[in-house]
């Protein structure tokens, strides 16, 4: 590596040093001062719009604000971050966009974390109605299955706008119109369902205000509940577990599943399931259907299904690519036909009075839910609700439910059990892991050690990953499976490009829409820029997984005793006609326009 | 354009078309035809100078050229004449009908219609 | 020779002219290449490419003190010596031809009347430069600029004077245009470059200055059309021939869009540091039905006010930024007794908050906050603490806007306020409007004394407010005037007056 050149500087009196092309921002955060920001996703949204992160920078004499985000240090350089022109600055800046934003702060989604509020607070804007004037207005955009906007607490930072396309590459919302009429919004002012939208909620996360919130289901589960007829049952996610706690206070990364467990029985749901136990059917499904795959060169790389966003992402932009998708459906799909099948039949319910709500990470799952190309019961969704782990905080919190003292709670069986397999789903690389460690025992007929359980190659936060995979065959022969992992669909486009191309040739991919995997879904808690701007959340609630999968006793699907017993007693084998029936579905070419 | 020479040549050549050289009687008649200009009426007046020339078989020594803005918003349309030796002459609120009578009188007749030049006429 | 005094250049208006940018309009037939080449064209361009060295031309346009005619007024050869020093095989020269400026159209008379100075102009300075290739951006409200430009750019291509190897020095350029959708702020030049890629034109931050990181992140070298139609001139006649006209620190000549309460309206190049007097009563022939000369107001909606009182100003970079205005792109309009200074600087900051991006806080909702404070004022219900607000305001939006867009919106209000105080004070504390034109603080009253009650003016008035009976003074009720003076024009008696 090339030597960096050091630039010195004088932030508030204090000398500084850092490479050259280094901001002030993150100069001053060196020098242990935070500057507010608004509109600055690192690395993602660096534009200079919102202005409060002004500070002085004297020049000759002369000080002259500039925008700490984006103007780079310069040799010799007198910088004053809190001086009163600076303060009152921001405190104007607040002051003005609270003129133009509806004040719903008492019962807004994002009350108690919204980052305009915060700094409201910080800077002491008691006067939040000084420049009352012209206020726009706007509807909201209701529909989308997923999401709303509203546009008239939005306070144009942009963020959503780039992580769409930036780190998403849909590029379906911009910036409409000029001056104080400037939102954002589709071209031509469609509603999001109309346009080539994922669904996968990057929006939402990047949301500083309650502009973007998801389709909050909450009262239709509430409502669910207090209907005697419904048999009201749900699944968690993996991501779920390790993120709940954060909705309560608890650090990032906090492993909770009693806690979690607990609280929904309290709820009200009749029974508490595992969507691990229907991820370990995906991986039974999903990897018989590779294996064979494999073996005919039948469109080659497989790609895996599970992420509803990705899904919807090829079948928009990349429709000739679909025949490479698993047909498997999600576990969340698995898991609600299950339900609706196997499960109403052994308790003897009818189908329809069945209702199967599943606490999820994701908003594209809400999309999912609505999908009825191939249900497992005719007429009938798989799923009939979709919170997100935002609104499972919500509800938690409305029921009076007291968090921290609640007891440590199992889940039911039989659908209860789910291996260290199918909790690594959460995390990018999980999935393709998962599936090794069972295509590999099944092709090679050996146990793998437990010490070499772990596929290292596909794990961690990169947004492409590859590794060849040598599994031994009976024969003593050498299998080398190329694969590659991938999340975050900008990263997924160029897989898909690299397929097209022909320039790689993998034999299977993992492809998470959200960068990172479901640990940093569309509908987790929503960690405010100033955390996500510095610490990488993504690898530490990952990290929960890897420590869950490895606490627990079993870690390969294939050794679920309820799987293996689900088998025996309902599909018979993985990937037999009745799993194709119940457990398999199919794609839709979409048009982007 | 390779080189300079190729530069010079066409210079050569044209030189004598935009500037009129005294006792050459040549004529080079420019109507202002900027935005401003057409917006004014120019066209119809251009097209007017056209005409006649060419009715007046005198399109061998008078040349109508269009040109870009003069500069004088209020008294578009606007003409100039040039003729080697004599004074340029700004014609100003032009119409087609002045044509007529500026053909008739200053391009074959050589005495230039006054009251219609930007020193007579007022705003 | 032949007299005939009937030319323009025997007008006063004309006499302290010096044409320079505008040498060819109105003489030579834009769509010919071989007029332009006849009056010299391309020839500076031939002597650039076969006797002098990239950093010759740019030390002749640097010694030629040549400013850049887009409103800030930067050394032009300091500008290109930016770029020119960027280590880059790819590097951009772009033309603003987004002459967005309520009331100017120098540019686009250049580019109608002698299109291919521009091409010459920038073709010496992708030589000087090192970039080799151009785009103008023209707005497509310009149809016939786009349309001789884009003529020029081909019979160029043609003559071989753009493309490969020009003049056999092995120097390649060439032009593309492209056309601007009529945002203001693509005038912004990193907005424009933002437009020119192909995005919604919105300006980014700088640093990166665009000769580092420009168009497609590309050393850029972004100057105006007045610019570029004085660079072949420079070149060809030497950075002496233009610094002998000017002032000290502002050489060559100015083109202004005169227009406003002043007779002699139109296009007018004058040497720098011509007197605003000269422009105002030789130039435009004074100011029409007697009435006083109050301001000149340059620079359009980022400029300011020159009041009555400082008519003697030589006019250039640095003495209009002195006294809070600014030379802009060039438009000047002059304003008589009539003129409402509150309402001038309310007409002009509506443009900006009409024409702001939207991108920046301080501008997007600073702009329109500052403008209604104004209404407020104009309508008669502002407060002394309304003054200082708008002040503050006035400051943070200077501060605070992320481009000039922004940053200069507040320059109508805040000249206006520190040359006419007493006039914001008269709506404020008085609500009145001294020059009789914000309609909320006016009252028409009849003189009983001139009134000969011929009923004309009860007639005219649309909702009725005037009464009296034939032949006796009449009344009008203040309560159900609208202002619409209707009345007062039509008395013949000068019975009618507003106050």
């Amino acid at each position: 590596m090339s030597e960096e050149k050091l630039v010195n500087l004088k932030i508030n009196g204090i000398d500084v040093s850092v490479p050259e092309g280094t901001t002030v921002l993150l100069a001053a955060r060196k020098a242990g001062i935070r500057i507010p920001t608004l509109c600055w996703l690192k690395d993602i949204n660096e534009i200079g719009a919102c202005r409060i992160c002004v500070v002085e920078n004297e020049v000759k004499g002369a000080r002259k604000l500039i925008a700490a985000c984006t103007f780079p240090v310069s040799e010799g350089m007198v910088i004053y971050t809190n001086s009163p022109k600076v303060i009152e600055s921001r405190k104007t800046t607040l002051q003005l966009l609270l003129s133009n934003h509806k004040m719903e702060c008492l019962s807004c989604v994002r009350s108690g974390n919204c980052e305009l509020q915060a700094l409201c607070k910080e800077y002491g804007v008691e006067d939040a109605h000084r420049f009352d004037g012209f206020r726009s207005t706007w509807a909201i955009d209701d529909s989308a299955p997923h999401m709303y906007r509203d546009n008239e607490k939005c306070i144009l930072c942009r963020r959503c706008v780039a992580v769409c396309s930036k780190t998403q590459a849909c590029s379906v919302i911009g910036a409409n119109d000029r001056g104080i009429d400037t939102h954002i919004a589709c071209a031509f002012e469609r509603g999001l369902a109309d346009v080539a939208c994922v669904s996968c909620g990057q929006c939402i996360v990047a949301c500083p205000t309650g502009a973007l919130s998801e389709k909050d289901d909450t009262q239709k589960v509430f409502d669910a509940l207090n209907d005697p007829k419904k048999h009201v049952i749900i699944q968690t996610a993996p991501s779920v577990r390790v993120q709940l706690g954060e909705e309560f206070g608890m650090p990032i990364g906090s492993l909770v599943t009693g806690k979690m467990v607990s609280s929904l029985r309290m709820l009200g749901f009749e029974k508490v399931f595992d969507t691990n136990f229907a991820a370990d059917m995906t991986i039974m499904e999903e990897a018989t259907e590779f294996l064979k795959r494999y073996k005919e060169k039948d469109n080659l790389p497989m790609t895996t299904s599970c992420s509803p966003g990705w899904v919807k992402y090829i079948e928009y932009y990349y429709p000739e690519l679909l025949p490479h998708v698993s047909s498997t459906k999600s576990p969340q799909g698995i898991f609600g036909s299950i339900a609706k099948t196997y499960y109403a039949e052994k308790m003897g319910w009818d189908p329809a009075d069945v209702f199967c709500v599943s606490a999820m990470p994701c908003t594209a799952k809400k999309f999912e839910a609505q999908r009825y190309e191939h249900t497992a019961v005719k007429g009938l969704p798989d799923i009939d609700a979709v919170l997100t782990t935002r609104e499972l905080g919500r509800m938690i919190r409305k029921m009076g439910i007291m968090w921290d003292e609640l007891p440590e709670g199992e889940f039911d069986a039989p659908f209860g059990l789910g291996s260290g397999a199918g909790t690594i789903f959460g995390a990018t690389g999980g999935v393709m892991e998962a599936a090794l460690r069972t295509a590999y025992e099944v092709v090679s007929g050996q146990k793998l050690p437990d010490d070499k359980l772990d596929f290292t190659a596909v794990r961690g936060t990169q947004g492409i990953k590859e590794a060849d995979i040598d599994i031994p065959t009976p024969e003593g022969e050498t299998l080398t499976i190329h694969v590659a992992v991938a999340s975050g669909l900008v990263n997924a486009k160029q897989i898909l490009e690299w397929i097209k191309s022909g320039e790689k040739n993998y034999d299977f991919v993992e492809i998470m829409a959200c960068p990172g995997g479901c640990v940093n879904g569309g509908g987790q808690p929503i960690q405010p820029a100033d955390v996500r701007n510095f610490t990488d959340i993504r690898k530490i609630r990952a990290e929960a997984l890897y420590r869950d999968d490895l606490g627990l006793p079993i870690r390969r699907s294939h050794e679920n005793p309820d799987v293996t017993a689900m088998y025996e007693g309902f599909f018979g084998e993985p990937g037999s006609e009745k799993a194709e029936e119940i457990m398999h579905t199919v794609y839709i070419p979409r048009k982007q326009y | 354009m390779k080189s300079l020479e190729e530069l010079a040549a066409i210079k050569a050549r044209m030189q004598d078309k935009v500037i009129m050289r005294e006792g050459s009687g040549q004529i080079r008649v420019v109507v202002g035809m900027a935005t401003c200009g057409i917006a004014a009426g120019a066209r119809p007046v251009l097209d007017r100078f056209v005409e006649d020339v060419e009715k007046e078989g005198l399109a061998d020594r008078v040349a109508v050229k269009q040109t870009g803005c003069i500069g004088i918003c209020q008294y578009e349309p606007v003409v100039e004449v040039h003729e080697g030796g004599k004074d340029k002459v700004t014609y100003v609120k032009m119409t087609a009908e002045k044509v007529d009578e500026i053909v008739e009188k200053h391009i074959k007749g050589g005495q230039p219609v006054l009251e219609y030049t930007i020193t007579h006429v007022g705003d | 020779m032949v007299h005939y005094n009937a030319s323009l250049e025997d007008t006063e208006f004309y006499k302290l002219q010096r044409r320079v940018v505008l040498r060819n309009c109105g003489v030579i037939d834009p769509e010919s290449i071989d007029e332009y080449i006849a009056v010299d064209g391309y020839a500076a361009l031939g002597k650039a490419l076969t006797s002098m060295t990239p950093a010759q031309v740019v030390d002749e346009i640097k010694a030629s003190g040549l400013r850049g005619r887009g409103g800030g007024g930067f050394p032009t050869g300091m500008k290109w010596s930016f770029t020119a020093a960027q280590n880059n095989p790819v590097k951009y020269v772009v033309c603003n031809a987004d002459e967005g400026d309520p009331g100017a159209f120098m540019d686009r008379s250049v580019l109608e009347g002698d299109p291919h100075c521009i091409i010459e102009g920038m073709a010496l300075c992708g030589y000087a430069t090192g970039a080799h290739e151009g785009y103008v951006y023209v707005r497509a409200e310009y149809p016939i600029a786009v349309k001789r430009l884009g003529k020029a750019i081909e019979d160029a291509r043609a003559y071989g004077l753009l493309g490969k190897d020009i003049f056999g020095s092995g120097f390649d350029f060439d032009l593309y245009l492209r056309l601007g959708a009529g945002a203001f702020v693509c005038g912004e030049e990193t907005a424009l470059m933002t437009s020119i890629e192909g995005n919604r034109g919105e300006p980014r931050p700088r640093p990166p200055y665009p000769a580092v990181s420009g168009l497609f992140k590309k050393p850029t070298t972004e100057n105006n059309v007045e610019t570029f139609a004085n660079v072949a001139q420079i070149i060809l006649n030497g950075a002496d021939w233009f610094a002998s006209v000017g002032t000290e620190r502002s050489k060559g000549t100015k083109v202004f869009a005169l227009g406003g309460k002043i007779n002699n309206t139109g296009l007018v190049e004058v040497p720098m540091g011509t007197t605003l007097r000269q422009i105002v009563e030789v130039v435009g022939g004074g100011i029409p039905n007697g009435k006083h000369f109050k301001a000149a107001q340059t620079g359009g909606p980022s400029g300011g006010c020159i009041p009555a009182s400082m008519i003697d100003i030589e006019i250039d970079y640095d003495n209009l930024v002195a006294q809070g205005a600014m030379m802009g792109s060039g438009g000047m309009i002059i304003m008589d007794e009539d003129t409402c200074m509150v309402d001038i600087a309310k007409f002009f900051l509506q443009f900006t908050v009409d024409e702001s991006c939207g991108k920046c806080t301080a501008c997007r909702i600073g702009t329109k906050r500052l403008y209604e404070l104004l209404e407020k004022i104009t309508d008669g219900k502002g407060t002394l603490e309304d003054l200082d607000t708008m002040e503050t305001l006035c400051r943070y939006i200077k501060d605070n806007s992320l481009c000039g867009l922004g940053q200069t919106a507040p320059n109508p209000v805040l000249s206006t306020y520190s040359r006419f105080p007493e006039e914001y004070k008269a709506h404020v504390v008085d609500k009145k409007c001294p020059a009789g034109v914000c309609k909320s603080l006016l009252t028409y009253v009849i003189d009983p004394e001139k009134c000969k009650g011929c009923t004309a003016c009860a007639r005219v008035c649309p909702v009725g407010a005037i009464s009296g009976t034939v032949k006796e003074p009449h009344v009008i009720d203040a309560a159900k005037c609208i202002k619409c003076g209707s009345c007062m024009e039509r008395c013949k008696f000068g019975a009618i007056s507003k106050k």
